[in-house]
């Protein structure tokens, strides 16, 4: 622990299958931002803009996983972080874009390019560049071990400071009643 | 001159009526055990086995287990909460409880378990099972995919209505609730919107329809206290008995 009082934590955050709402919830603990980049520095994030992470102390993972991409982006996190977080519902559990799991993909894609009207010219979306789409959408620890989990969607602000300064203090991290939450 | 019976709960005494379950004596008491099916107005159940706690040294249903002296009963104990957790855990991923969209949110006995108990994560792979909507009755919605078979519509139905609207059918996995009706459908069944057995669902499965989010979310029930401070004001105390 020493050593960790003594330098900045890296820290690094992407958003997979997610909305990008547990960032902007990130952001919502305001001018505490100012305490927390003096414990911590960004790596790979998208405040950052650094496309690839090296090794970090901490990564914290949005939005769940529902293409090819996703499991290498997940892999990567997990291969250089020493604690994964799963921030949010849909890291957590899947969430909204889960909700397909018990449709067909293939019919998913049929009602949106083919039979609703309105979107693209009649067709499936099909470049090589796109990452192919998986048959459920999974949550991150269905994939790779998660060592800390943070229900929420989003998670409030509160409940992210509160997760982050209990885990930077070297505290078992832990939100009781009015923090936790699975809305 | 008689005392009255008591068992050791936690280390603490616990009196309690002849007749009287663990779970019914401990609420009275004040004291608080983890339950999920029990609710004070009708049968215990014993299935969802929230309520679990070391009776002289054996894992029972408090919800069940009659009272009875000298006993030494254990609940909050490391080793239960972890169990309660685990069942908490696999109820969320058997079924699809996707909070966010749900508007029993913040109402939800489950849900407040979980958040009570610590639940972070269901752990387990979910099911994410396929099971349609009945939207077919005009003022009650009734949503499978949230249902946590602990029967207390059949048991509000049957013990309060007067009436054999809901039962479960099925075994294991396959278990599930059912409505008494030819067609299956709720609409075709005797159920009405002031029914004790709409009411009484602790999860969002039976739900009166265009009153979703009339109490907005945040402002909800297990908004105000966690649901094992809500358990025991709510827990039927029988008025101080005058000594004998």
């Amino acid at each position: 622990m020493t050593d960790l009082a003594r330098r900045k934590l890296k820290v690094a955050t992407t958003s997979l299958a997610g909305c990008f709402g547990c960032h902007m919830s990130l952001l919502d603990i305001d001018e505490r931002l100012f305490p927390l980049l003096e414990r911590i520095e960004f790596d790979r994030s998208p405040l950052t803009d650094i496309k690839h992470c090296g090794p970090c102390d901490i990564g914290i993972i949005e939005g769940g996983i529902c293409n090819a991409e996703n499991v290498h982006v997940l892999r990567e996190f997990r291969a250089n972080c020493k604690i994964l977080v799963a921030m949010g519902a849909c890291a957590v559990t899947g969430g909204l874009p889960a909700q397909r799991n018990h449709l067909d993909l293939g019919l998913c894609l049929q009602e949106v390019y083919l039979t609703d009207p309105g979107v693209a010219q009649g067709m499936i979306p099909n470049d090589p560049e796109l990452p192919l789409p998986l048959d459920k959408v999974h949550p991150l620890h269905e994939v790779v071990k998660v060592d800390y989990f943070i229900p929420g969607c989003p998670p409030s602000g509160d409940a992210i400071w509160k997760f982050l300064t209990d885990l930077i203090e070297g505290r078992t991290p832990k939100l009781g009643h009015g923090l936790i939450h699975y809305d | 001159m008689n005392e009255r019976p008591s068992f050791l709960l936690d280390g603490a005494e616990v009196p309690f009526e002849p007749g009287q379950t663990v779970m019914q004596a401990a609420l009275a008491a004040g004291r608080y055990i983890p339950h999920l099916c029990y609710h004070p107005e009708f049968t215990p159940h014993g299935s969802c086995k929230l309520c679990t706690a070391r009776v002289n040294g054996r894992l029972m249903a408090a919800c069940t287990t009659p009272a009875e002296s000298a006993t030494e009963v254990d609940s909050e104990t490391e080793e239960l909460n972890d169990l309660r957790r685990t069942l908490v855990q696999m109820l969320f991923a058997e079924g699809n409880h996707f909070c966010p969209s749900c508007e029993k949110s913040g109402n939800c006995v489950l849900q407040a378990l979980g958040y009570d108990l610590g639940v972070m994560t269901a752990g387990f792979r979910h099911f994410f099972p396929d099971r349609p909507v009945d939207a077919s009755h005009p003022e009650i919605l009734l949503d499978f995919n949230r249902c946590i078979l602990c029967e207390l519509c059949v048991r509000a139905a049957r013990e309060v209505d007067g009436k054999h609207v809901f039962s479960l059918a099925g075994r294991g996995l396959g278990k599930h609730l059912i409505v008494n009706a030819e067609s299956g459908r709720l609409a075709d069944t005797e159920v009405k919107i002031n029914d004790k057995a709409v009411e009484v669902c602790p999860v969002g499965v039976i739900l009166r329809k265009r009153i979703g989010f009339a109490t907005p979310i945040g402002a909800r029930r297990y908004d105000e206290s966690p649901i094992s401070a809500q358990a025991l004001a709510d827990a039927p105390r029988p008025l101080e008995r005058s000594h004998d």
